[in-house]
């Protein structure tokens, strides 16, 4: 595992306690799971995502990531509806450690507040909160 | 491991560390009213010899082979196991009834039951296959479960035709769980009636057993269509006699999503209804919701041959209450004997015993009916069928008792309709002079 330092939280992310990131694309918000997140987890071989339509509540269990010693749960963001998955994890769910800002994403959610990303953190909090 | 009793002076000493003055103190926290207040009422303990002469009595009174003719099945078959399985499975090494911990260290262990592993999947033609399962009634709840976690939806329906015994255990899966269980009349030809599932919206999985618990043969592949015609419910398929299948199509390979069921018959002795093992078998788009335990085959650094428990992260003991199922291991000892057998016997060998099989329950069946006697259901069978005899037909049970042939499972206890209708299974094991004596003496 890398020190935090050496870890990549790119500025035009928020981020949540659970370690999901939001971005606002427009109509939409992608998330996915930060750097620190994919690099505690290790090897991912598996992700699992919500189905398409799917409403989900801030805080709740969106689907899990699955590495080789560990499945942990991901937790949404940002309250909304999906409107669609990252459909290229399913075969190859290592996007997410290679890329976990970029091609790693995993929802796009239409959110149901104007204001989405009101209750995350902007990346030094965030990195203020991992540094601890 | 040897087993070792405290004596008084260490039981005194560990009493002592923890700060108590008798045994009893530790109980304290079970009410009184919950705790027996008088010493267990044992027959004082008895000598090696006297307990020899006590047990051989006990043994006079139960109707075993080969004193009696047995035409019992009803999810116990009786079947001829060749020494070889036997001596093998006396050594040492092999003597665990589970997945080891530290697996990979015990990678003989892990490469034998990889090999059960591939032999169920080509026996129930299905891509993927667990460990094993306690028996073939947890493996068809386990199922049951899976299907609801796989389609997110509560409700299940399964055939009246599955093993009476399977379905209780079921009820004990589900009942407290809030899940919802249909079940499915048979119809005059001794299969499930399906017709009661067309407009049941929400099903997670339809369960059927074939052979069903009359030793009917399901349509499976006309079952297959109405199952799957709304996209989502899961065809569960379970399986009273795994040895069917050397000669009927595996359910796999006509389109079951789950197939799971009893292996008994696959080289372990009946031994008056237990240890069983129980075979489960899913589609590979399926496996992460599969229970039990998998072991899959890899590489390790310098690229050589290896075996591990994989998905392992699924299991209690790491994802605890979050985890797939229960069960965190596996019937080890059973399901290596299984793999044994089928290893013996081959799939030719497979076909030619279940066409041997098939060849005498056909005989006695015929025989029968030549007889006189009725045999309500159409469907055709393995290894057992149903007869209805006259009325007041345990009369006729009885003098068979007594003559030594046991005539099969009075259905009556576990469908009150099927009064007079028994239950009748003839194995290889099966001479035709034992099959033509039951048939004079049920006529006489």
């Amino acid at each position: 595992m890398k020190e935090i330092d050496e870890l990549n939280f790119p500025d035009d992310a928020h981020y949540s306690n659970d370690h999901e990131w939001a971005r606002q694309e427009g109509e939409t918000v992608v998330v996915g799971i930060s750097d620190y997140a994919q690099d505690q987890l290790g090897d991912i071989v598996f992700v699992e995502l919500p189905e398409k339509g799917s409403k989900l509540a801030q805080g709740e269990e969106f689907g899990s990531v699955e590495s080789v010693k560990a499945v942990s749960e991901l937790f949404t963001p940002v309250a909304g509806e999906v409107v669609e998955i990252n459909a290229a994890l399913e075969d190859s769910p290592e996007l997410v450690n290679t890329h976990p800002y970029t091609d790693g994403w995993m929802l796009k959610v239409k959110p149901d507040s104007s204001d989405p990303l009101a209750k995350l953190m902007d990346r030094s909090t965030y990195v203020a909160m991992l540094k601890g | 491991m040897r087993y070792m009793p405290h004596t008084e002076a260490e039981t005194k000493e560990m009493l002592a560390a923890v700060g108590v003055k008798e045994i009893e103190e530790l109980f304290a926290d079970i009410p009184a009213d919950c705790r027996r207040t008088k010493p267990l009422d044992l027959h004082p303990a008895l000598s090696e010899w006297e307990l020899d002469r006590h047990m051989e009595k006990l043994a006079d009174l139960t109707a075993t082979a080969p004193h009696y003719t047995i035409f019992l099945g009803a999810g116990s078959y009786d079947h001829y196991i060749p020494e070889t399985i036997k001596q093998l499975l006396r050594r040492g090494e092999l003597y665990t009834a589970y997945t080891p911990y530290q697996p990979e260290v015990s990678q003989g262990t892990l490469q034998a039951i990889y090999e059960y592993q591939t032999l169920v999947c080509r026996l129930l033609g299905m891509e993927v296959a667990n460990a094993s399962m306690y028996d073939g009634a947890s493996a068809l709840a386990e199922a049951l479960l899976m299907a609801i976690r796989t389609t997110k939806r509560k409700r299940v329906a399964i055939s009246k035709a599955i093993n009476p015994l399977y379905r209780r255990v079921i009820d004990t899966y589900l009942h407290p769980t809030g899940f919802e269980l249909i079940e499915l009349p048979h119809g005059n030809d001794g299969r499930t009636d399906l017709t009661a599932i067309a407009g049941q919206a929400d099903l997670a999985a339809v369960a059927l057993q074939s052979p069903n618990f009359f030793g009917c043969i399901e349509d499976l592949k006309s079952s297959e269509k109405i199952i799957h015609g709304d996209g989502t419910t899961l065809m569960i398929t379970a399986f009273s006699e795994p040895l069917a299948f050397g000669l009927y199509e595996a359910p796999g390979r006509l389109g079951a999503d789950i197939v799971c069921g009893e292996g008994q018959s696959l080289g372990i002795p009946r031994s008056f209804g237990g240890p069983g093992v129980g075979l489960f078998a899913c589609r590979q788009k399926h496996v992460r919701s599969m229970p039990g335990r998998l072991v899959g085959r890899t590489v390790d650094i310098k690229g050589r041959r290896g075996f591990v428990l994989t998905l392992s992260t699924r299991e209690q003991h790491i994802r605890r209450e979050r985890a797939t199922s229960n069960i965190c291991t596996n019937q080890g000892l059973c399901a290596l004997a299984t793999a044994m057998y089928m290893a013996s016997l081959g799939r030719t060998g497979l076909r030619q015993l279940a066409r041997l099989n098939f060849d005498k329950a056909g005989y006695l069946k015929q025989a029968l009916a030549e007889a006189g006697i009725d045999i309500p259901f159409s469907a055709p069978v393995f290894n057992e069928f149903v007869i209805r005899l006259p009325k007041k037909s345990s009369a006729i049970h009885q003098r068979l008792m007594e003559a030594n042939i046991v005539a099969g499972l009075p259905l009556a206890e576990y469908y009150p309709e099927l009064t007079d209708h028994y239950l009748i299974c003839a194995t290889e094991t099966c001479s035709k002079n034992d099959m033509d004596e039951l048939v004079k003496e049920v006529t006489r």
